[in-house]
């Protein structure tokens, strides 16, 4: 009887709760444009086809660096045939993608996917060859 | 030739059908939520609730030596808050659940937190993945939803990484779903309803972990849909799915199912005068706002009628008037 101001507003809040991707998304004006991703290099071909490597390209990460760092596979052969070195920076980034900041993060900022451990170890953008040798030479040393 | 006319033709029609069940179908259904919610809402606001009709589940408070139970049987409009504080976030009705069993020969009566822990599991993991989901719906994505993300994924196992509330949630779910089948009393009571809300439920989150865990989905084209729903703009990309089309079906039904089911117990929990209300009934005096002037005759008014009367057949008065 007295709690309908209450509940009407709390029924409100709950709206307002609720839509909030609508009345956020016109306040940012929010386009639903994708991410624009280029290869740096103008390839054709991934070592699989686009359609896949876009849904299931950690999959095949993954998949990757099992088999090197356990089972010392350092090749990958395409469906193709083509032979790939197995290399998430020296194949994927320095060959065709250019770096983590424009291409990976684009899409995953845009969906809000944080990429699982991959940059505790590996480089991005790629250090020159020369420097990684030359920085390889001097841990040996 | 017909296959120049026909071709066409069959793709606008693909075209049309796939505008429906990825926009149109949607937007009905959050439509009927929205407005079925808020219409039973404001039906359970105009209902008259003109007593105090608390279910006391502790002593009422009464004389100041008598140890009362503030929460239980609340008797101050704060009390009655943090009553329904426990009943909204942590169940306690459920909790104080119990079960009677005939064990050779004897009956033997106790607890049962099966059920309390089971609703609480899949309430709150449900609670997590919805938030969840704003990471598709809202761009740029909130940091407590990349926060939420991060922690429910704490354990980075596989890529994707698992999602602790999606192994909750299926858990719980089955659990809720087995306990009606294997529980004989409870199958017995168990309405078609009961089971339809709960594979509705199953089946989205089926179809969701097996998105993001089997079959893949395109995430950014999910992301488009979601977006262009959420601000009016729909577009319809390609490449969203079978199993993406049937989990959205799902959430489409379930909202759509929502205010007319047994599931409006969301709304309805918050407005349950049995829970609600503070239970001061001996302290505040609650009159029925709508009672109407009752015609009395009091036995002063009836006295005087028959004075004479009464005077005569020497019966004695309340009131004595000497003349």
């Amino acid at each position: 009887m007295g709690d309908r101001p209450l509940i009407y507003g709390g029924l409100c809040l709950f709206v307002a709760l609720v839509t909030f991707p609508v009345w956020k998304g016109v306040a940012a004006q929010s386009s639903t444009k994708g991410p624009e991703v280029k290869a740096v290099v103008d390839k054709k071909q991934c070592v699989a086809p686009r359609a896949y490597m876009r849904e299931a390209h950690m999959e095949l990460l993954v998949a990757w660096r099992d088999g090197k760092v356990r089972r010392q596979e350092r090749h990958y052969t395409a469906r193709d045939g083509t032979v790939y070195n197995v290399s998430l920076t020296g194949t994927c980034l320095t060959q065709c993608h250019g770096s983590k900041e424009k291409f990976c993060d684009s899409c995953h900022e845009y969906a809000g996917v944080s990429a699982p451990n991959c940059w505790g170890c590996h480089t991005s953008p790629p250090a020159e060859p020369a420097k990684m040798a030359a920085a390889a030479a001097g841990e040996m040393r | 030739m017909a296959a120049l006319v026909a071709v066409p033709l069959l793709a606008s029609a693909a075209g049309v059908g796939k505008g429906i069940l990825l926009v149109g179908i949607p937007y009905a259904a959050f439509a009927i939520f929205l407005g079925g919610l808020c219409w039973r809402v404001v039906g359970w606001a105009r209902s008259p609730v003109p007593f105090r009709i608390p279910t006391t589940c502790g002593q009422q408070t009464s004389l100041p030596w008598i140890k009362s139970a503030p929460l239980d049987n609340p008797s101050t409009g704060l009390g009655a808050v943090g009553r329904m504080a426990l009943e909204v976030l942590l169940f306690r009705s459920l909790f104080r659940n119990n079960r009677a069993e005939i064990y050779d020969q004897r009956y033997v009566f106790g607890d049962s937190k099966w059920l309390w822990l089971g609703a609480l599991a899949f309430h709150w993991s449900l609670l997590v993945i919805l938030l969840r989901h704003l990471r598709l719906f809202v761009q740029p994505v909130p940091a407590f939803v990349l926060f939420m993300g991060k922690v429910d994924s704490f354990f980075q196992i596989g890529a994707p990484a698992l999602y602790l509330s999606n192994v909750v949630v299926l858990c719980a779910l089955a659990y809720l779903l087995l306990r009606r089948l294997w529980d004989l009393r409870l199958r017995y009571i168990s309405q078609f309803s009961d089971y339809f809300a709960l594979l509705l439920l199953l089946g989205t989150a089926l179809t969701g972990v097996l998105m993001r865990y089997g079959t893949r989905v395109d995430v950014v084209a999910v992301k488009r849909l979601a977006i262009g729903l959420a601000t009016f703009q729909p577009v319809v990309p390609d490449g969203v799915g079978i199993v993406f089309l049937i989990h959205l079906l799902m959430v489409s039904a379930l909202a759509a199912y929502f205010p007319f089911s047994k599931l409006v117990h969301m709304g309805g929990v918050f407005l349950s005068p049995t829970r609600n209300l503070a239970n001061n009934s001996r302290m505040k005096r609650h009159v029925n706002p709508w009672n109407y002037p009752v015609k009395t005759h009091t036995y002063a008014e009836w006295e005087e009628e028959f004075r004479d009367k009464l005077l005569m057949a020497e019966i004695p008065l309340d009131e004595a008037k000497h003349d």
